[in-house]
């Protein structure tokens, strides 16, 4: 596995770890910088997050397993995490999770995330991501959407290179 | 007629207005800041001397402020038990993790005016003799995260941060701590423990109260967002101004999150006790009214954990008549006070003041089966009972959503809710996940029996029927 750590890499880590007393508390913000750069946390980087936070690797791998948005396993270049939590659920989030599904080829029955063969697209519900007042919601990647519309869907869709 | 009272959101939607620091000092930014710090020491009538950070402290006693996140506890009182005797540094936390289902509100203030909430915040740890502070956000705000971070450094530039803060001799330094995805980290003992960089098992109390056993085992004080940016407005008008706003013991505004079947969903600030549920779901100037032809089915009217009201319940409350006697008034569903009170004597809460609407086109019992797999989603699994039960009353709900239910299911899902809550839990996410159902199955019974009860004939019509000819079973939902 080739987990190379560029020195801006570094410098943001090292950077990260003065914000805090325990070295320890820079964990999380340490494992959203890999997962920046690499797109998912690998066992390589939960030995060298370790050693530079002074830890065990069991203390990195128990966040890593625990928090959802953390990922354990290369996905698609596009994350297209769609809202399901009970406002947008009112406002057609089933809807826009089939659509997507159903224009990737995915199994809509199927639960949790999904990444098309070609590893463009990964498709999966989220819980809340508090904008209920603009349902359904989505992200691709860090880019969040409200009010998606499936023509809106289509056109986020389509510039995604 | 109620009305939109804007104390926190004045700028925020104001054509032109930007999340830059020049922008709020242009529109009075940081004042209150600078005039605080220079507070000087004032002597009282007996003989008792208050320091600037307790005067401040004072005024937010004085105000009536109560936490805008979620259990509306008094901000000055939660305050006062900070234990300040102990030698250890004080810590304070922005609670950002907005994420209970129907909220909305924290996101417009850290994206539209970031500024109010930094000014709050170290108006805040002067207040409490705090030198390090952070913002937890939700991971899945990145924007939210990149805004905030560009006003710490604007703020930093500007001297309103770092050493010797505007010329005081009053030290601060704070810093943005992203979340990754869970709801657990809302609440304050498991948001300390994700903060300490370990999974965010809430802790017990006692002994772990955080204002004295909280961030690294020091006192801690975490607020919520807009708890946080009333304290700039205490401190700007004073306490005694302040709780002029809204109605008695429910002082100043709140931003309510309005979602679900209405014309117009959005956040409405409020005084609090100023409008009704009913005012904020039909006038035009909140939420406008259900759909074209559509009747009120229920109102979930503090976030997925508050209890649901049915359209057309009735609550008796207490109120004083002409000559002050306490009398018992009926009131109807829509015309309850959307404030803290009201709400909690009509067997529900305000919560984190998200009102969601329902109406006659939805099935009720999807939505809590919608409600009740985001609790077994997020339960952190420390305790048992919330972490079976979660995913139990999860699952009798996917088989009644799904052709599979049982005329027993009603009651089955009361009697695992029952036993969650009540002290068998660490944390509050017990009575969370089981006050929805709770709610749902008492107030909609007939629904969820009468699904149970036809998936049973269905499955009693297929077993008499002749081998070779039976029917399909139920389409997939």
């Amino acid at each position: 596995m080739n987990f190379t750590v560029t020195p801006s890499l570094e410098a943001e880590v090292d950077e990260l770890i003065t914000h805090y007393p325990v070295k320890r508390a820079a964990s999380l913000m340490v494992l959203h910088a890999i997962q920046a750069q690499f797109g998912w946390v690998s066992p390589e980087a939960v030995q060298w997050t370790a050693k530079k936070l002074e830890l065990q690797p069991i203390n990195v791998l128990e966040i890593l397993t625990f928090y959802p948005m953390l990922r354990q396993e290369p996905m698609g270049r596009h994350q297209i995490k769609v809202c399901r939590t009970l406002s947008c659920a009112l406002g057609g989030a089933h809807e826009l999770r089939e659509h997507f599904c159903e224009k990737f080829g995915l199994d809509a029955h199927k639960h949790g995330a999904q990444t098309t063969p070609d590893g463009k697209f990964t498709v999966e519900f989220v819980e809340c991501l508090a904008s209920c007042g603009t349902a359904p919601v989505m992200m691709v990647n860090d880019e969040f959407y409200e009010g998606v519309t499936h023509a809106k869907a289509d056109e986020i869709v389509g510039k995604c290179k | 007629m109620a009305q939109e009272y804007k104390l926190i959101l004045k700028h925020a939607d104001a054509p032109g207005y930007t999340p830059d620091i020049e922008c709020y000092l242009r529109h009075g930014g940081y004042a209150t800041l600078r005039k605080a710090l220079a507070l000087t020491p004032k002597n009282l009538a007996d003989g008792k001397t208050l320091s600037a950070p307790e005067q401040i402290r004072e005024e937010v006693k004085v105000s009536g402020l109560r936490g805008r996140g979620g259990a509306g506890f008094s901000c000055g009182l939660k305050w006062s038990f900070v234990d300040r005797k102990s030698g250890k540094p004080i810590y304070l936390i922005c609670n950002a993790d907005e994420s209970e289902p129907g909220t909305f509100k924290d996101r417009q203030i850290m994206h539209k005016d970031p500024h109010q909430l930094v000014e709050g915040m170290i108006l805040s740890c002067f207040a409490n003799d705090v030198h390090l502070a952070y913002i937890y956000i939700r991971g899945e705000m990145v924007e939210g995260a990149k805004i905030l971070n560009q006003a710490l450094k604007e703020a930093r530039a500007k001297g309103f941060l770092g050493k010797n803060i505007s010329g005081s001799g009053y030290d601060l330094e704070m810093h943005v701590h992203r979340g990754a995805g869970a709801y657990i980290c809302g609440e304050e003992t498991g948001l300390i423990e994700s903060l300490e960089g370990k999974r965010p098992y809430p802790r017990i109390k006692p002994p772990y109260f955080p204002a004295v056993l909280g961030l690294w085992m020091c006192p801690t004080i975490v607020n919520n967002v807009e708890t946080l940016c009333n304290v700039k407005h205490i401190v700007e008008m004073g306490g005694a101004a302040f709780a002029q706003l809204g109605t008695p013991n429910n002082t100043g505004t709140r931003i309510v999150s309005l979602s679900g079947h209405v014309q117009r969903p959005g956040y409405y600030e409020i005084e609090i006790g100023k409008a009704t549920i009913g005012e904020l779901i039909h006038d035009p100037k909140f939420g406008g009214g259900l759909r074209p032809g559509r009747t009120l089915k229920a109102v979930i009217p503090g976030g997925s954990s508050a209890k649901v009201f049915k359209a057309g319940e009735k609550f008796k409350l207490k109120k004083k008549d002409a000559e002050g006697k306490e009398i018992l008034v009926e009131t109807d569903m829509l015309d309850l006070p959307y404030d803290f009170d009201s709400l909690a004597a009509a067997g529900s809460m305000s919560g984190s003041s998200a009102i969601i609407v329902m109406d006659d086109s939805t099935d009720i019992v999807e939505a809590l089966a919608n409600i009740s797999e985001f609790y077994a989603h997020e339960s952190c699994g420390q305790c048992t009972p919330c972490r079976e039960g979660s995913l139990w009353m999860s699952k009798t709900l996917h088989r009644l959503t799904h052709g599979e239910g049982r005329a027993g299911d009603a009651d089955y899902l009361v009697k695992i809710a029952d036993n969650i809550p009540g002290g068998r839990t660490i944390c509050a996410f017990g009575e969370a996940c089981s006050w929805p159902v709770q709610s749902f199955v008492a107030k909609f019974k007939d629904e969820f029996v009468a699904k149970g009860a036809a998936d049973e004939a269905r499955r009693a019509q297929q077993a008499a029927a002749p081998a070779g000819q039976k029917p399909l079973a139920a389409a997939h939902h």
